[in-house]
C-alpha cells in the first residue's frame, strides 16, 4: 500500500467527482458535502464503469403509496445496470454482505506534509499552501 | 478510461470469433428511411405516422428503466440515440470484445405491427433496404434479420423472396405481440418460405397487438413488466410447438432471442406431460413436444439468469442442452450482457466454445 496524490481538493468540489487512474486501478474520488471517498470503478456485477453513473439519493418505504427519501447525492448507480452503491461504504443497496465494490481510503493533506512525504505525487506539483486528495492504494 | 488489469484479463482470454446474436442497431429518426420509400410512403409518413394498436397515446412502451432503454454510456457522442452510429458501435462492442458477427435486431420502427398493412409492406421493405445500405455493407461482421409484414402472409413471403439468397441477411424475423399467437396457420407460409431458403426465424420481444404484455391486464411496475416479456415468450413456444410449425417444417430453425433460457426446462416437462394425456387432440405431434424444442429450436442468453447459487443454472442448462444457447449482449440495453463476465457459472473449454460461437454457427448456418 502507498499513498498517491490525486488531486488538489479544489479540483473536486462538493457534489463532484474525479475519475483518476492510480497504480493501473481506475477510481473514482467522489466529494460528498466536503468529505472524500474513493471507489474502484469496475461494478462488482458485471465490470461496467460504475463510477460515471448518476448520482442520486435513497428510496425507502414503509407501505405502498409513500416513500421517504434521504442521503441525497450519496447513492451511486452503475450505468450498466443500475446497481445502486453507497458512496461512503461501497456496499449495494440491494445485498450489502455480499456485493461490495473496493472503497480505498481518502484524505486531504496540507502541501507541507505532502512534500514530507510518505505521498507519490503523479504528474502534480506540489505547493505547500495547496491541499491535496491523497488516495492509499 | 482505461480497463484495469483485472478488467482485461476477464473479457479477452479465448473469444476467439465471439458470436453476438442480439446487437440493436437503431435508425435516428424514422426520417433516415427517407432514402428507401417511395414519395407516396414519405408523405404517408409525415401525415400519418406511425399508426399501431397501443393504447396508451403519447406513453411509450419502451422507456423503461433507463432513456432509450440502454446504458447511460452508449449515447454516441455526435448525437442520435443509442446503437444509431455505426462507427461508435464497431468501438463500443465489435472491437471492444472481439466480436466475429453480430445479429442484429431492429426493435423501432416496426412494420409488422402497422394498422396501415400496405404501409407496413412498405416500411418493412425500407428497413431492410436501409439495413444492406447502411450496416451489413459497411461491415462484414454485421448480419441483417430479414423484416417481414407477418400479419399478411403473402407480403412477408414476397419479402423473403425479395432478399433470400443475400448473404447479408441471416434471418427472418417479426415482431412477438401479434394479432393471433405466432403458430396459428395465418402465419404458416412464412415458415415455409424460411424454411425453404434455409433462413432461420429470429423472435425478438417487439411489436404490440392492443394486449397486455401479461394474459391478466396491464401490470404497474417495470420491475414486472421486464419478466413478463419472458412469459409472452413462454406463450409464443408453446404456440409454435403445439399448432405444429416445426413438426410440419422439419427444416426450419427458430431462434427465441431476449426471452430467457431456464423456463425452457419446466415448460418442457409440461409440455410433454400434457402431450402424453392429451395426443388425441394434437395429433400432428408424433414426438414429444420437448423434441421439437430441442432440436429446432435456441435460446439467446441475455438477460443471464443470476440465481444464488451457481450450479442451479448449470442444471438447468444441462437439461435443456449446451447446444440450445447462443449468447447475446443486446447491446446497447441497461441489461446488456458483457461477455466476460456475465456467465459467472464455471464452463468447460467445449461449453465456452458452443455457447459464444459454434451454436450460433450451427443455428445460422455460418460458414
Amino acid at each position: 500500500m502507498s499513498k498517491h496524490v490525486v488531486a488538489l481538493a479544489r479540483e473536486i468540489p462538493p457534489g463532484n467527482r474525479k475519475l483518476v487512474t492510480v497504480r493501473g486501478r481506475p477510481i473514482a474520488i467522489f466529494n460528498i458535502k466536503g468529505e472524500f471517498y474513493g471507489l474502484l470503478n469496475r461494478c462488482p456485477h458485471q465490470g461496467g464503469p460504475m463510477c460515471e453513473g448518476v448520482l442520486t439519493g435513497l428510496i425507502q418505504s414503509d407501505d405502498p403509496g409513500t416513500y421517504q427519501y434521504s442521503r441525497a447525492g450519496e447513492i451511486l448507480r452503475c450505468p450498466w445496470h443500475g446497481w445502486e452503491f453507497d458512496v461512503k461504504t461501497g456496499q449495494s443497496w440491494c445485498d450489502p454482505e455480499k456485493v461490495t465494490v473496493r472503497n480505498y481510503p481518502v484524505e486531504v493533506a496540507p502541501g507541507q506534509r505532502v512534500v514530507q512525504g510518505p505521498y507519490v505525487a503523479e504528474k502534480i506539483p506540489v505547493a505547500l499552501e495547496e491541499q491535496y486528495v491523497v488516495v492509499e492504494v | 478510461m482505461s480497463q484495469s488489469l483485472l478488467e482485461r484479463t476477464a473479457t479477452q482470454p479465448a473469444h476467439l470469433g465471439l458470436i453476438d446474436c442480439d446487437v440493436h442497431h437503431a435508425l435516428r429518426s424514422p426520417k433516415d428511411l427517407h432514402p428507401y420509400l417511395s414519395q407516396k410512403w414519405r408523405d404517408h409518413l409525415t401525415t400519418y405516422g406511425s399508426r399501431r394498436p397501443i393504447p396508451f397515446i403519447s406513453s411509450s412502451p419502451y422507456f423503461k428503466s433507463a432513456p432509450a432503454l440502454s446504458r447511460k454510456d452508449t449515447w454516441p457522442p455526435n448525437g442520435g440515440p443509442p446503437g444509431s452510429d455505426l462507427k461508435f458501435l464497431q468501438e463500443q462492442l465489435l472491437d471492444r470484445y472481439g466480436i466475429e458477427t453480430g445479429m442484429l435486431h431492429l426493435l423501432s420502427i416496426t412494420g409488422m405491427d402497422q394498422r396501415n398493412q400496405e404501409f407496413g409492406a412498405a416500411l418493412c421493405r425500407a428497413i431492410n433496404e436501409w439495413q444492406y445500405a447502411e450496416w451489413t455493407q459497411q461491415d462484414a461482421r454485421l448480419k441483417a434479420a430479414i423484416v417481414v409484414p407477418g400479419e399478411d402472409a403473402e407480403a412477408a413471403v414476397k419479402e423473403i423472396e425479395h432478399w433470400a439468397g443475400n448473404k447479408d441477411f441471416a434471418q427472418v424475423s417479426m415482431v412477438t405481440h401479434t394479432i393471433e399467437p405466432l403458430g396459428r396457420r395465418r402465419y404458416w407460409p412464412i415458415y415455409e418460405a424460411a424454411a425453404a431458403h434455409d433462413l432461420p426465424v429470429g423472435l425478438h420481444t417487439s411489436g404490440n397487438n392492443g394486449h397486455a404484455v401479461t394474459p391478466t391486464g396491464w401490470s404497474s411496475y417495470y420491475a414486472e413488466e421486464h419478466h413478463e416479456v419472458a412469459i409472452s415468450q413462454q406463450a409464443l413456444v408453446t404456440s409454435l410447438v403445439c399448432e405444429g410449425v416445426p413438426a410440419r417444417n422439419p427444416t426450419l430453425r427458430v431462434v427465441l432471442v431476449e426471452a430467457g433460457v431456464a423456463w425452457v426446462a419446466p415448460l418442457c416437462w409440461r409440455l410433454d406431460q400434457h402431450w402424453k394425456r392429451m395426443r388425441d387432440e394434437v395429433p400432428h405431434l408424433d414426438r414429444p413436444p420437448s423434441s421439437y424444442i430441442k432440436t429446432q429450436m435456441w435460446f439467446t442468453t441475455q438477460p443471464m439468469d443470476e440465481p444464488e447459487k451457481p450450479e442451479h443454472l448449470t442444471k438447468m442448462l444441462d437439461w435443456i442442452g449446451w447446444d440450445r444457447l447462443l449468447f447475446a449482449t443486446d447491446y446497447p440495453h441497461w441489461d446488456f450482457d458483457d461477455p466476460g463476465t456475465a456467465i459467472k457459472i464455471p464452463l468447460t473449454e467445449q461449453q465456452r466454445s458452443m455457447l459464444f460461437r459454434d451454436n450460433a454457427r450451427a443455428a445460422y448456418n455460418l460458414d
